[in-house]
């Protein structure tokens, strides 16, 4: 990981690039389809440096990241709505919700990193998929109303008996309805910024160097007396946190949201931005998350061919990026001895 | 107490009348009684037809993981491709008389042989480029290979679903002299279908046969080998990359006997048939050990049965959830699944 | 290295190749089929031979004015000279990509006849592709806002059509949506029409009639839990089972992950003897519902909703199993009106496949509007504001005669909610009868 001028290159790079955007906007030169995309790509962004942390720093795969966002998206937007008589000015209203659904998500985090934490490689990567799975089941079969008596909660079938002064605001598999749409594009760039500060900051600290060490060889950061469980649960639901507050800001940028939206396709989405991006690069999963979130509605103008295209893209574009040649010098020289590299130690190579 | 939650506002529970909680009593009593027994009986025998598809899925998974080590996302779709060809195939068939018997054969060696040619296409183009690279970097691959036969089988075949023809039916006469077809066999009260039986038996016999090949031949002991440690191997004389080519093929071939088997028991056919019982034929995989080919077996029924047991007894709506969820403690208690091998690590 | 490069370079030519001729004989080879009733031959990713060969043939045998391998072109080669600019979004890939495609065809079909007759009212249609998720379909209708759409055909499925709506409803973009049945779609904007029923007012029906009939007296409910549609139906289906006396032994769902495996659901309304089971859902499960309750020999009365329609257009589907299958539907494939027999026909020829009620509702929201503009005298000059404010009025006053819906023809509230009563069909002998 290099140190602060390439973090001082990240934060230039996003606050240009949202002056620059700001201004396009303001002079009313960016296309709907564009000015459509600003909160959602934010969201992925915070998605995908969120999920760099997990994979990249601490070195664990994780296929169920959108499970945190589902977390985010549903509790958040819930207290959002909840609030929307007692906190009239949006965008406190959108600040208190996206507090809730981080600390929501990071709750979720701390209990499923428990038992996700003493797992390794691919067993922990499907114990991260079966909890996303979980997740996505419980928010299609929760129901929650709040009324003057209270936050009511069923699950499977709605007795929550939500009064007539109240709303139902969950609603099982329907998901929510009725959503302001109070996420802004601002305030999506902000959340980037805090994203960014929270990550690099922890990444440079103490705790950061323990938890790549751990990443580099466990046993070894263990013989050392590095406490493995506190520092990748510190990663884990740092990363969850921050997942559960891209999840409301998502949620609050349409009218409705449903817990199929969050499931093992939007998990493995994140993951290739991450992965395109180049582990534990934060400026490449920003760049990843906004290139590929443009990319297929860029490509609409060949119709039934644009998933088509996509699909032989990514494919095109994980080739060129392990691509020897493209790779470059750095790894030549290694490549009589590429067995003995291969997987865990040629993925720190890329994160390093 | 009610009066309490009257009061202020507070957080409560309220979980639908009968859930649940007591299912275990549910599930005892339904034991003891005759009617329930008929039930669980039932419900044990669709949970083996549903458990042996997966399992069939999962072999395929669990030989390539096992040798390649790496997750192919891609296998779900490749058992679409499969299920597609064979349904072209056996379309397209007009075998005279007798021989008809033969044609869903046909169809099926069909899909077998287009399917182990795209298996080797793509190892050949999209995994072999990355042998050195990084594993997450062949998970996305596989991912964008996935999307990609999702996206070409639209296009080819457009997204109205096909219902797939029932091979394992019998033509019959009954008492009153109408011509019936037979889908199920009566053992005793509980009626076995066709297709669960010919699924079972493929599956045992592919597992065996899987078995014997890696075990005893000497193309399966180079596949061991490339999975124990490949520049041994290679050291060895053993053709690394031919083995894992041999690999996939083979995994290829398994999809698309599994791709007719699942849709024989599930006949609708579409795009994205593959990609759900593709990802819980992995989570079988998982769940038996991945990597290990009799683990594959194991888990692939064990997880039919628990899901027609979380839907019978507790929820339809949560089964999937259930099922994740005895993973999970499957793998913490045991972390490399049921019949899994222990690898220690090291320094 | 130099191996892998080429490697690369052939694996990006074969898939342009197939990307290249992949898409356009897929209708083609369905086409084909029809015509010769000979199933394809197999064709494969790799396989391009076999594709090429049916493009040429159905080339040959083509006699539509359209060009053969274009049926499914979303905008016409050369753009209509002064027409209105109607846009829509459905999902086109995907898993639910059989009802987006459907609802497009069936306006395809109705677009190119208006454009080709002598109507003063002539249509550029665009739809684009929300794969059944809302933020998708939010992204498709910002690209068709910047392609310059003045109408909006809303979205294809529920949920997505929630969001569009709610778009269309603050940029005031009139909208009228071929089958997102949910009442959320249309409440509380003025400016969101629907070309089918809502879901309420089936399960009323269906309960009704099942009650009036005398049809079961035990009643099972299979239900999608995660689909919006199902769950409206099935709601007030069991409000009004309740108010007519109906027994209901079993209500049993099931959800995307595991629409596949139903035995379970069909083992509990068979011991409990229901002698009637409802099914509110899509012809897709509703198949599969139908073969396992055969295979398991369980064979009560089954009753189904509008989406069980086109079950028998299902390419392969065994007849016998929805023999006697009641439903209420709003359009029938096979009923001998005129203009419905000349839409089959143009659809069998161009798609492949029979129309389903998707490409029904398609084809009817665009005559819709087609007959709204004329009575409104508007022009494609006009801006999507202004026709936004003329549709409003006619369409609460107008009364439209369509392939869906009855002979009195069909009118709209001021909700966008419109007045249709399904008919009764029932199955016999592979064909829908009416039933009274």
């Amino acid at each position: 990981m290099k140190k602060s001028p390439f973090h001082f290159l990240t934060y230039i790079l996003v606050i240009g690039a949202y002056a620059a955007l700001q201004v396009l906007q303001a002079r009313g030169e960016l296309s709907a389809t564009m000015r459509g995309m600003l909160v959602p790509i934010c969201a992925y962004v915070v998605m995908a440096v969120s999920l760099n942390l997990t994979v990249g720093v601490l070195g664990e795969l994780s296929l169920g990241h959108a499970g945190f966002m589902s977390v985010g998206a549903f509790l958040g937007t819930s207290t959002a709505i909840a609030l929307q008589d007692a906190v009239p000015v949006p965008g406190v209203r959108l600040t208190i919700a996206l507090i809730v659904a981080a600390l929501f998500a990071a709750l979720a985090g701390f209990l499923i990193g428990i038992p996700v934490l003493r797992l390794n490689g691919d067993y922990l990567a499907i114990v991260t998929l079966a909890f996303g799975e979980i997740i996505k089941a419980v928010f299609n079969n929760l129901y929650l109303g709040v009324d003057s008596r209270g936050v009511h909660i069923s699950l499977l079938e709605d007795v929550t008996n939500t009064a007539k002064d109240g709303r139902l605001i969950i609603q099982g598999p329907m998901g929510i309805g009725g959503i302001q749409k109070i996420s802004t594009f601002t305030a999506g760039f902000i959340l980037i910024m805090i994203s960014l500060i929270v990550i690099f900051n922890l990444v440079g600290s103490r705790a950061g160097r323990a938890i790549m060490a751990i990443r580099d060889n466990h046993i070894a950061a263990q013989s050392v007396g590095v406490n493995i469980i506190k520092y990748k649960m510190m990663a884990f639901v740092t990363s969850a946190a921050l997942a559960g507050a891209a999840g409301a800001l998502f949620a609050m940028n349409y009218s409705t949201v449903v817990a199929n939206k969050f499931d093992f396709n939007t998990s493995i989405l994140i993951l290739v931005f991450v992965v395109l991006g180049g582990l534990g690069n934060m400026l490449g999963s920003i760049i990843a998350a906004a290139v590929l979130t443009i990319l297929p509605e860029a490509l609409r103008p060949i119709a039934e061919y644009r998933m088509l295209l996509y699909a032989v893209l990514l494919i095109l574009m994980m080739l060129t990026a392990n691509h020897p040649f493209v790779k470059g010098f750095f790894n030549r020289f290694r490549q009589t001895g590429q067995f003995q590299l291969q997987g865990d130690d040629e993925e720190k190579e890329a994160a390093a | 107490m009610r009066r309490f939650f009257g009061y202020a506002p507070i957080f409560y529970f309220c979980v639908r009348g009968e859930f649940r909680v007591n299912f275990i009593i549910q599930f005892i009593s339904s034991l003891t009684s005759g009617g329930g027994g008929y039930q669980l009986l039932n419900h044990i025998i669709n949970g083996i037809s549903l458990g042996s598809v997966y399992a069939i899925i999962a072999l395929g998974y669990t030989m390539v993981y096992g040798i390649a080590k790496m997750l192919n996302f891609a296998h779900g779709d490749v058992i679409m491709v499969g299920a597609y060809v064979c349904f072209y195939a056996f379309g397209a068939l007009k075998l005279p008389g007798a021989l008809a018997v033969f044609a869903p054969l046909i169809a099926i060696c069909a899909a077998v042989a287009v399917c182990t040619l795209l298996g080797v296409t793509i190892e050949k183009l999209a995994y072999k480029p990355l042998r050195a690279a990084p594993s997450l970097a062949v998970l996305i691959t596989a991912i964008g290979i996935s999307y990609f036969l999702q996206n070409a089988a639209l296009l080819l075949w457009s997204s109205s679903p096909k219902v797939f023809p029932s091979f394992f039916v019998f033509k019959s006469v009954n008492e009153a002299g109408e011509a019936v077809t037979l889908r199920s066999v009566q053992i005793g009260s509980v009626s076995v279908s066709f297709v669960t039986i010919v699924t079972i038996i493929s599956c045992v016999v592919i597992m065996l046969w899987l078995t014997w090949f890696t075990g005893r031949t000497k193309m399966g002991k180079a596949m061991r080998a490339c999975s124990e440690d490949k520049a041994a191997a290679q050291l060895m004389g053993i053709d690394v990359n031919a083995t894992i080519s041999l690999t996939f093929a083979i995994g290829s071939g398994l999809a698309a006997i599994a791709g007719a088997l699942l849709c024989s028991a599930y006949p609708n056919l579409v795009p994205t048939t593959g990609s759900m019982p593709g990802i819980k034929a992995f989570t079988a995989a998982v769940f038996g050990g991945i990597g290990s080919i009799p683990g594959a077996f194991l888990g692939g029924l064990l997880l039919g049965v628990l899901e027609i047991f979380a839907k019978a007894y507790i929820s339809v709506q949560l089964s999937d959830a259930v099922v994740f969820a005895v993973l999970i403690v499957v793998l913490l208690v045991k972390p490399t699944g049921l019949l899994g091998r222990t690898v220690r690590e090291k320094v | 290295m130099k191996k892998k490069l080429l490697c690369a370079l052939l694996a990006l030519s074969m898939l342009f190749v197939l990307a290249a001729c992949g898409g356009a004989p897929a209708e083609n080879t369905d086409a084909s089929e029809t015509e010769t009733s000979t199933p394809a031959e197999p064709s494969t990713p790799d396989d391009t031979a076999a594709p090429d060969e049916q493009a040429e043939l159905s080339g040959e045998t083509e006699t539509n004015p359209e060009p053969a391998d274009t049926p499914n072109e979303p905008t016409p080669a050369a753009p209509v000279e002064g027409a209105f600019k109607l846009g829509g979004t459905g999902p086109l890939t995907g898993g639910a990509a059989i009802y987006g495609n459907a609802a497009k065809n069936g306006a395809q079909i109705a677009v190119d006849e208006i454009n080709a007759s002598d109507s003063a009212v002539k249509f550029d249609l665009r739809y684009e592709d929300d794969a059944h998720d809302a933020e998708k379909a939010v992204n498709a209708y910002n690209a068709l806002k910047d392609w310059g759409m003045q109408i909006s055909l809303g979205s294809v499925t529920s949920k997505p059509a929630e969001a569009t709506s709610a778009e269309s409803f603050a940029d005031n973009i009139f909208s009228l949506t071929p089958s997102a049945s949910s009442p959320a779609t249309i409440a509380g904007k003025d400016n969101v029409f629907q070309m089918c029923f809502s879901d309420p007012n089936q399960g009323t029906a269906s309960a009704e009639y099942i009650g009036t009939q005398n049809l079961g007296s035990k009643i099972a409910v299979i239900w999608k839990s995660d689909d919006v549609y199902s769950k409206g139906i099935r709601d007030t289906f069991l409000e009004e089972a309740d108010a007519q006396g109906l027994e209901v032994v079993s209500d049993q769902t099931f959800s995307d992950g595991n629409a596949t495996d139903f035995s379970v659901q069909l083992n509990d309304a068979k011991t409990k003897e229901a002698d009637l089971v409802f099914l509110p859902m899509y012809y897709e499960p509703a198949s599969l519902i139908l073969a396992q309750a055969s295979a398991m020999g369980y064979a009560p009365k089954w009753f189904g909703v509008d989406g069980m329609d086109g079950i028998l257009t299902m390419q392969g589907f065994d007849a016998s199993l929805a023999e006697g299958v009641m439903l209420l539907t709003p359009f029938n494939a096979d009923s001998s009106d005129e203009a419905t027999a000349k839409f089959v026909a143009e659809y069998e020829k161009r798609f492949g496949e029979k129309p389903n009620q998707f490409a029904a509702d398609g084809y009817d929201c665009v005559y819709a509007y087609c007959q709204a503009l004329t009575a409104a005298n508007a022009t494609p000059d006009m801006d999507a504001a202004t026709i936004n404010g003329l549709m409003k009025e006619q369409f609460t006053t107008m009364t439209f005669h369509g392939l869906t819906g009855t002979e009195s023809g069909l009118t709209w509230d001021e909700t966008g909610a419109v007045s249709k009563s399904p008919k009764g069909m029932v199955i016999t002998n592979g064909a829908y009868v009416g039933m009274d």
